[in-house]
């Protein structure tokens, strides 16, 4: 899962990377108001009123403006809150001491895929796009790959130092930020994140460094371990749709698309392909819905269910080769999802193989329901599936 | 021949829970030698399904049931402990079918058990392997597919048995299927499986099927290209309608919004062919192309 700005900052302050002074969570323009009044009662010259969204480019967007009275951050306020940038609707806002910048530098501690260990970056080019960087002045970017036995205590300061004097960081800095790459490191493994990413990174009059803005990404295989990242779940920060938000507390594999056939199958790759083979044959997938492995009646019926409760599905195609996934429990699944869900006016092409399959259409065929179709192989399964939703 | 698992494999089960037991059963009742279980509680007892003992450790396993392989249904918590007692106990072939493994956990335990330590890990988040009519270790259907000289690579489990059985339809074997997985970090990649079967001398022709996300099948083409430019390859790429940015299920199969191109279906479809690998818009057309490229060579 992806943090927002302001919970990037609190799970860097608690791994000891610093950040600017602790600003306000707001959701309305009273709020935005008594927040600046506050800071600026603090001492503090002017605030930063920040979109709190989970998509780059919030300043070109208009998502980030600075206001040195309280009329100044009523009008930004006003203007931030319920701004679609890319589609994500403004519903949060952070209001944060502003902060004195001297220089921007850019510091990421990232996943590294390619190598299967972790990649650093880091340059004294930052507050830009750092692929732009990369791609005009390749030299300004120091890339540092590690193995797990490189960092098996932790990043090593020496290399933190190695890192920071090679992307050129002024001398006096040099110090205080390579102790911020460590601890932004520890951060990294501590929380299980796959990218920490700190753009700018800035340096203050004072001559002290500070994550200045904070783009974090949580394992989602690793919530187990943190209390299911529940500390992080706040309304009204995700702009995903709201049947993705359904699945996603049922812990059901969804993503919600533009066409008309629902789709629902076992692996992930089964149902990748069942996307492509119903694009084939002249239609659209509504949707990408895996019901994994080892699926339950319990987890078919819930998952059809939500394939149907999208009013854009006109047919839906059940794809199901049996694994870990045994037929009669896809069979069963389907009949108890009907029985649940009455009556509904979409035809349900389904086509079942692999282990147990035939116990599992034999049950299907003795059921007799009556919108269920059973399909011998995926293609006329799609073909099916298209027609049934170009005629409903 | 086959690769990674044969009629000498002797296979213990690290999670013998009632998925563990179901899968086991079936590759036992398969012909697969599963020798032992293993439960930390439970040493000294009899898995009763299968009729074979029930060791504390895979240590004990390998001493007394002189196992050589593991296969590991732990849940995902416990995955990366399973993994590394399998290695020290001197097991060379790991098996890891659970999903939902930490990547931080997997980027450790490549780097101790692959990297470092030089054992062969299948997985995790996979169906496991097949060489038909030797072994099944894993939980692949094995109804699905029959001997044969295809060698099959797969980052989908399901989509595997897609393809086997469209093949077998058509009466054409398999020598080894091996799933891959689907995690970002999985111990061993196509590649690794391509190179095994060009060393195979039972394995004629090559199918794979690859997923969005990452560049390890562009790796393999290029392999292919530069060495085995003889051998039918043909393959498919899961997710041609996926969107970029949307992680469609399999934690690996995702085209990273801005991200360095390459990732798509319709690019890592491209870059294949530009190596002369025939890469099909669907599993089916796969399957056809595979049949094609043989009866030609025959």
């Amino acid at each position: 899962m992806d943090l927002v700005e302001f919970q990037g900052k609190v799970l860097f302050h608690r791994n000891g990377v610093a950040v600017p002074p602790v600003g306000t969570v707001c959701r309305t323009v009273e709020e935005i108001v008594a927040a600046t009044a506050t800071a600026l009662a603090d001492g503090f010259a002017a605030v930063v009123v920040k979109a709190q969204v989970k998509i780059g480019g919030r300043g070109k967007a208009g998502g980030v403006k600075l206001a040195t009275t309280v009329d100044e951050a009523r009008e930004h306020g006003s203007n931030i809150l319920g701004l679609d940038i890319k589609g994500h609707i403004v519903n949060v806002v952070y209001v944060e001491p502003a902060s004195d910048i001297v220089e921007e530098y850019y510091l990421s501690v990232m996943h590294d895929r390619v190598n299967k260990g972790h990649l650093v970056i880091c340059s004294k080019e930052g507050g830009v796009d750092i692929e732009e960087v990369n791609r005009v002045n390749p030299d300004a970017v120091i890339k540092r790959s590690l193995t797990p036995a490189e960092t098996s205590n932790g990043l090593p300061l020496t290399i933190a130092k190695e890192i920071i004097v090679g992307a050129n960081f002024p001398v006096e800095v040099q110090d205080e930020a390579a102790t911020l790459l460590v601890n932004l490191f520890a951060a990294y493994v501590n929380e299980d994140a796959t990218l920490a990413e700190i753009n700018p990174l800035i340096r203050t009059p004072d001559g002290h460094i500070r994550a200045l803005d904070a783009k974090v990404t949580l394992d989602d295989n690793a919530a187990f371990r943190h209390d299911g990242f529940t500390e992080w779940k706040i309304a009204g920060i995700d702009a995903i749709d709201p049947l993705e938000a359904e699945a996603k507390e049922a812990g059901i594999q969804y993503v919600k698309l533009d066409g008309h056939v629902g789709v629902l199958g076992n692996g992930a790759g089964l149902v990748m392909a069942t996307l492509d083979v119903v694009a084939q044959n002249g239609g659209r997938a509504a949707n990408f819905l895996d019901i994994g492995g080892g699926a339950s009646a319990d987890a078919m019926a819930e998952s059809l269910g939500l394939v149907l409760r999208d009013p854009n599905v006109k047919s839906v195609f059940i794809n199901v080769f049996g694994g870990i996934t045994r037929g009669e429990e896809v069979a069963n699944g389907v009949i108890e999802a009907t029985r649940r869900l009455g009556d509904f006016p979409q035809t349900l092409i389904v086509r079942l193989d692999g282990t147990n399959a035939e116990e599992g259409r034999e049950i299907l065929n003795n059921a007799a329901l009556k919108n269920v179709i059973a399909a011998a192989t995926m293609h006329d399964a799609a073909v099916l599936a298209v027609s049934h939703a170009n005629n409903a | 021949m086959s690769i990674f698992i044969d009629e000498n494999t002797k296979v213990v089960v690290q999670g013998i829970g009632a998925q563990g037991t179901f899968h086991a059963k079936r590759n036992q009742e398969y012909g697969t030698n599963v020798v032992a279980g293993v439960h930390p509680k439970k040493g000294g007892t009899t898995w009763d399904e299968l009729g074979v003992p029930v060791y504390a450790s895979v240590q004990e396993a390998v001493a007394h049931a002189k196992a050589n392989t593991s296969l590991i249904m732990v849940p995902a918590a416990f995955t990366k402990d399973a993994i590394l007692e399998a290695f020290n106990a001197g097991i060379a072939t790991i098996i890891c079918i659970t999903e939902g493994v930490p990547v931080h956990d997997m980027t450790d335990v490549y780097d101790t058990v692959v990297r470092r330590g030089g054992a062969r890990l299948i997985g995790p988040n996979c169906p496991g392997l097949i060489s038909p009519g030797k072994a099944n270790v894993g939980i692949i259907p094995a109804a699905t597919t029959m001997p044969g000289r295809v060698g099959l690579v797969s980052r989908s489990g399901t989509l595997t048995y897609q393809i086997m059985h469209e093949l077998a339809q058509a009466g054409i074997g398999i020598s080894t299927c091996v799933g891959i997985g689907g995690d970002p970090v999985i111990g061993t990649q196509f590649l690794d499986v391509i190179k095994a079967f060009a060393n195979d001398p039972d394995t004629d022709a090559i199918a794979f099927v690859g997923e969005i996300g990452g560049s390890e099948e562009q790796l393999a083409g290029e392999w292919i290209r530069g060495n085995i430019p003889n051998t039918p390859v043909v393959g498919y790429i899961a997710g041609f309608e996926a969107p970029e940015g949307k992680q469609m299920g399999h934690a690996g199969a995702i085209v990273k919004e801005g991200g360095p191109g390459g990732e798509s279906a319709a690019e890592k479809k491209a870059i294949l062919e530009s190596y002369g690998i025939a890469v099909a818009y669907n599993p089916s057309e796969a399957a056809q192309l595979m049949i094609e490229r043989l009866a030609q060579n025959a």
